[in-house]
């Protein structure tokens, strides 16, 4: 390995561009951070050799390089960042609305944003979040990252660490705040020191050259938010294992008792009420908004629950015997917990159709006398029904959620029991011809009109039905420890600033020079407390405005 | 007190604070032709009038707050007064900082046109939907909301700079983009004028317009229709009846009448615009550059890169940390890339790249300057755009 040798006698590694004892620029390394060209020097890093600086020949320098170069990182940042904008112009997949026309991602976005939503479909923004190259992209800021803190944190920590009080003249001179002072008396220089001690800087001296410093671990801050980042990406990762992570939705009807999904058969949840309520319209706070939402807003959506787990039978095969474990009320921003799973209240339908009762009559009899009559339980409709006195009915087909498709046929939207319908054969007890039937709420449709016999809807019952969330979330954890990691990263890198100040003896006076990362401001005020009363001249900032 | 004494009370409050703020920005400007850094009396009064304004409407925020049982932080109109107040705040403890006075007079008129225009949007007290009904939305809003206002004073710092730097002598790309930039401020006074001005006439048209699944809405139009809903009939007699119909690519809840406003405050935003130049005759920002010219450039380079550190942790932790625990308490799903979110993040990308730029590629002076321009239309974008046009599960639009 080249070393460069400092007139100091300290021995440096290639690649250094300010001598790591004594800070005097080494010659021919002023071009790796732009020295040569400038009066002021770049105290990035100190001067320290960074292997990505030092090192280009092989396939691992280059790449190396590559990614530890901030403005790669910024590059991966700014794409990332315009590729997200560009994902929220139009919903993505699961907000489609429920109201569109179509919810097939085909034709949804060219249906309703023409050309624009076919490209936007066609390129997968629809999905963007989870496309390959979208994580591809997350996956390369986060090796940038990693390399880009090992790339300086190595050489800083050690710079930093070996920091020698006694600095050359150009070193000084080359600072951003510098001043020279002829004459400086002992008690000045004392009551210099003295001033910079009550605003907490740590000085070393060595031989009359003093180094004052404060706020050194906040330059690492940069590297700890960067683990931070570093384990929610890791957990980002995590979490699309199923060990770690499980989302399951289920609808429950009052009164029912169902298995939680993905939860092996080991929790079941009976679904006790639902309960929906609004704000009172006459709250004199709200009323006016009320009015204007026409009368309703929600104020609670809740089903009370009760949780079961599933005990091992003591017979395989057998039902397992279920012991509660919870009663809950779950609300929004309420789930109910337990044993590493949450349930969430996360949506509901009204009024489905628990069961129906119907009568038949004579179609001429003016007072309807029920001839007999039936009770169809919808959540598992039977195909006949025999009747009191002789008649039997067939259900041929039943739509437990009816409309008139776009041929005008009837269909069912969905299996559930919002508005059924019936198409029914009446076989009379007389062993006549089946009559036609079709009865829906608010129907009673006679195809031939013909029928001797009318079937009627005497009574119905309604129940709610929740649909519930139920997750499992084991990489919570790890995001949360890299969040509050991250936080204290930023924090401390932020919110405290690395200040040094030094002192030269020159002659019978002393130069004095400060550098700071961040917040000139402040060191300037530092510098301006200690100094007062003194004849030490003020710092001069020497930045080059150079826009 | 009653609840609606209370908010009547919260309501005065408002317009107090205000009030102080626009007299704060007046003792602001006799601070112009000062030499020194620190400057005098009316600086000193300024600075007190903006404390005295702000615990003013910070007495508003508690007082809505006793009397609607929420913290007033769930509608548009709540959302971005708490904004403005959060610039205010910014400015205060920037201005302790650096005791620099010019700051005041462009960070206030923000905070004045920005809680004007909030004031546009319904100002009813609204109840709570189920979804909003947690602590984390007040945690997380007033966050969130600190660190754009913290976030806006670097706008403010960049906007000054780029006054003062930018050569007025000729038209080049940075003056074209500097008039861009005051004029997109000019339009949100547009708004303000062209809302005032029908709001006091009174003007109601009332439309119908088809929405998917064959049913049919009303919708009331405040300002004269130009641009009608798509497929829309007018019902109301003796108004104007609209120019054109809203292009049926425009979806979301009453596009068309949101629209129509746009186009409203593109008229008076311009009107104004062209007004000021004909009365200057020469670009705005050449017209006030003079009131800057005391203002030391690396000073305002540096308050624009502090707010940005002052800011980006606190919007972390608003914006990302306590905006991922409540989704999880409510949703239970911690990120789910709905536009709110992602605008937080992209806001967040872009203050890290800003951060990065400056330490790694010395990015100072009128570039950073740009940058913060930039971060704040994003700010504004996520405020406004996100909220009207793109809305998701957020319910404040
Ligand atoms: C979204 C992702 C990132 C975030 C939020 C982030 C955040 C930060 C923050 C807050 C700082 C401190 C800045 C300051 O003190 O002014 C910083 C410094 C830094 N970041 Fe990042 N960073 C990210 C990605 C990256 C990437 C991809 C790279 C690699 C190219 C990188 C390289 C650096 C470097 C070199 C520093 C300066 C370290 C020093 O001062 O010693 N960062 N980062």
């Amino acid at each position: 390995m080249k070393r460069i040798k400092c007139e100091c006698g300290h021995v440096n590694p290639e690649g250094t561009v300010l001598c790591e004892a004594c800070g005097k620029p080494i010659e021919e390394n002023q071009h790796i951070d732009g020295n040569d060209k400038k009066k002021l020097l770049n105290m990035r890093y100190d001067g320290t050799a960074r292997r990505s600086q030092t090192y280009n020949k092989s396939i691992v320098d280059k790449i190396w390089s590559f990614f530890s170069s901030v403005k790669v990182g910024v590059w991966l940042i700014v794409l990332a960042l315009i590729a997200s904008a560009i994902g929220s112009i139009f919903p993505q997949e699961q907000y489609i609305p429920a109201d569109a026309a179509s919810r097939d991602p085909a034709i949804f976005y060219e249906e309703r944003y023409g050309i624009f939503g076919l490209i936007f479909y066609q390129l997968g923004f629809h999905n963007l979040y989870s496309s390959w190259w979208y994580m591809i992209l997350i996956a390369l800021i986060g090796v940038s990252l990693v390399i880009c803190s090992l790339d300086r944190f190595v050489p800083l920590f050690k710079a930093l660490r070996n920091q020698k009080a006694k600095r050359h003249e150009t070193f000084l001179n080359r600072q951003r705040l510098f001043s020279e002072t002829d004459e400086v008396t002992n008690e000045d220089l004392e009551s210099v020191k003295q001033g910079l001690k009550n605003q907490r800087y740590k000085l070393t001296e060595e031989d009359g050259h003093i180094l004052a410093e404060k706020g050194r671990f906040s330059r690492w801050g940069p590297y700890v938010n960067h683990i931070g980042l570093i384990i929610i990406l890791l957990a980002a990762l995590l979490r699309t294992t199923p060990l770690f992570y499980m989302d399951e939705y289920v609808w429950v009807r009052e009164g029912e008792q169902v298995v939680l999904p993905g939860t092996d058969q080991a929790y079941y949840i009976e679904n006790k009420d639902f309960i929906i309520e609004n704000h009172n319209p006459n709250d004199e706070r709200f009323e006016e908004a009320i009015a204007e939402e026409g009368g309703e807003v929600p104020s609670n959506y809740q089903t009370n629950v009760a949780i079961y787990q599933a005990q091992e039978p003591e017979v395989t095969g057998a039902e397992p015997e279920l012991q509660k474990i919870i009663d809950s009320n779950i609300r929004m921003n309420q789930p109910a917990k337990f044993d590493g799973y949450a349930v969430y209240q996360s949506g509901y339908q009204l009024n489905e159709f628990s069961s129906m009762s119907f009568k038949i009559h004579e179609t001429d009899d003016p007072d309807e006398d029920a001839l007999g009559s039936f009770t169809v339980d919808l959540t598992s409709p039977e195909s006949e029904y025999e009747l009191e006195n002789g008649f039997r009915v067939e259900v041929t087909n039943y739509y437990p959620d009816y409309y008139l498709d776009d041929n005008g046929e009837p269909a069912s939207e969905t299996n559930y029991p919002r508005n059924p319908a019936f198409v029914m054969m009446v076989h009379p007890p007389d062993g006549s011809e089946p009559e036609i039937s079709f009865l829906g709420i608010g129907k009673n449709i006679d195809a031939t009109g013909e029928n001797d016999y009318k079937v009627g809807i005497t009574n119905f019952e309604t129940h709610d039905v929740s649909g519930l969330s139920i997750r499992k979330d084991y990489s919570l954890p790890y995001f949360l420890v890299g969040a509050i990691i991250f936080m204290i990263g930023v924090i401390q890198g932020m919110y405290w600033q690395h200040r040094r100040v030094w002192i030269r003896p020159k002659d019978n006076g002393i130069l004095l020079a400060a550098h700071t990362n961040k917040n000139w401001h402040g060191v300037t005020k530092d510098i301006e407390k200690s100094i007062s009363g003194t004849n030490v001249n003020m710092v001069k900032d020497q930045q080059e405005l150079d826009e | 007190m009653s609840s609606n004494n209370l908010i009547e009370l919260s309501g005065t409050l408002l317009y107090t604070a205000f009030f102080l703020y626009l007299i704060a920005t007046v003792f602001f400007s006799f601070t112009i032709g000062n030499k020194r850094k620190s400057d005098g009396k009316a600086g000193k009064i300024g600075i007190t009038l903006t404390i005295i304004g702000f615990l003013s409407q910070f007495a508003y925020f508690i007082t809505r707050w006793m009397g609607s049982g929420h913290a007033p932080v769930s509608n548009l109109f709540e959302f971005m007064t708490f904004f403005g107040m959060a610039i205010v705040l910014g400015f205060i403890i920037i201005y302790f900082i650096y005791k620099l006075s010019v700051l005041g007079l462009f960070a206030l008129p923000v905070a004045l046109i920005i809680i004007a225009y909030a004031s546009m949007f319904p100002t009813e007290v609204s109840p709570l939907i189920p979804s909003l009904q947690s602590h984390w939305l007040y945690i997380h809003v007033t966050t969130v909301s600190l660190a754009q206002g913290i976030l806006t004073i670097s706008f403010v710092a960049g906007l000054i700079y780029l006054i003062r730097q930018v050569d007025q002598t000729k038209t080049t790309k940075q003056t074209t983009w500097l008039e861009i930039t005051i004029y997109s401020l000019i339009l949100f006074v547009g708004f303000i004028l062209a809302s005032t001005l029908f709001n006091v006439m009174n003007y109601n048209a009332t439309f119908e317009y088809p929405t998917t699944g064959n049913t049919t809405v009303e919708t009331e139009y405040h300002m004269p229709a130009i641009a009608g809903p798509t497929d829309g009939t007018l019902l109301t007699d003796g108004v104007m009846e609209p120019w054109f119909e809203t292009p049926g690519w425009m979806h979301g809840a009453d596009a068309g009448r949101k629209f129509n406003t746009l186009i409203w405050s593109f008229i008076f935003g311009t009107g104004l615009y062209l007004l000021l130049r004909l009365v200057f005759r020469k670009r705005i920002g050449a017209a006030i550059q003079p009131l800057v010219k005391n203002a030391k450039p690396d000073l305002l380079d540096e308050i624009g890169y502090r707010a940005v550190a002052i800011g980006f942790p606190v919007f972390t932790l608003g914006g990302l940390i306590f905006a991922a625990i409540w989704a999880e308490e409510a949703w239970g799903r911690f990120w789910g890339w709905d536009p709110k979110e992602v605008w937080a993040l992209i806001t967040w990308f872009f203050y890290a790249a800003y951060l990065h730029l400056r330490l790694s590629r010395g990015w100072h002076g009128e570039k950073s300057a740009w940058l913060a321009v930039v971060g704040f239309a994003i700010i504004m974008f996520n405020l406004i755009v996100v909220n009207l046009v793109l809305a998701g599960l957020h319910s404040y639009a």
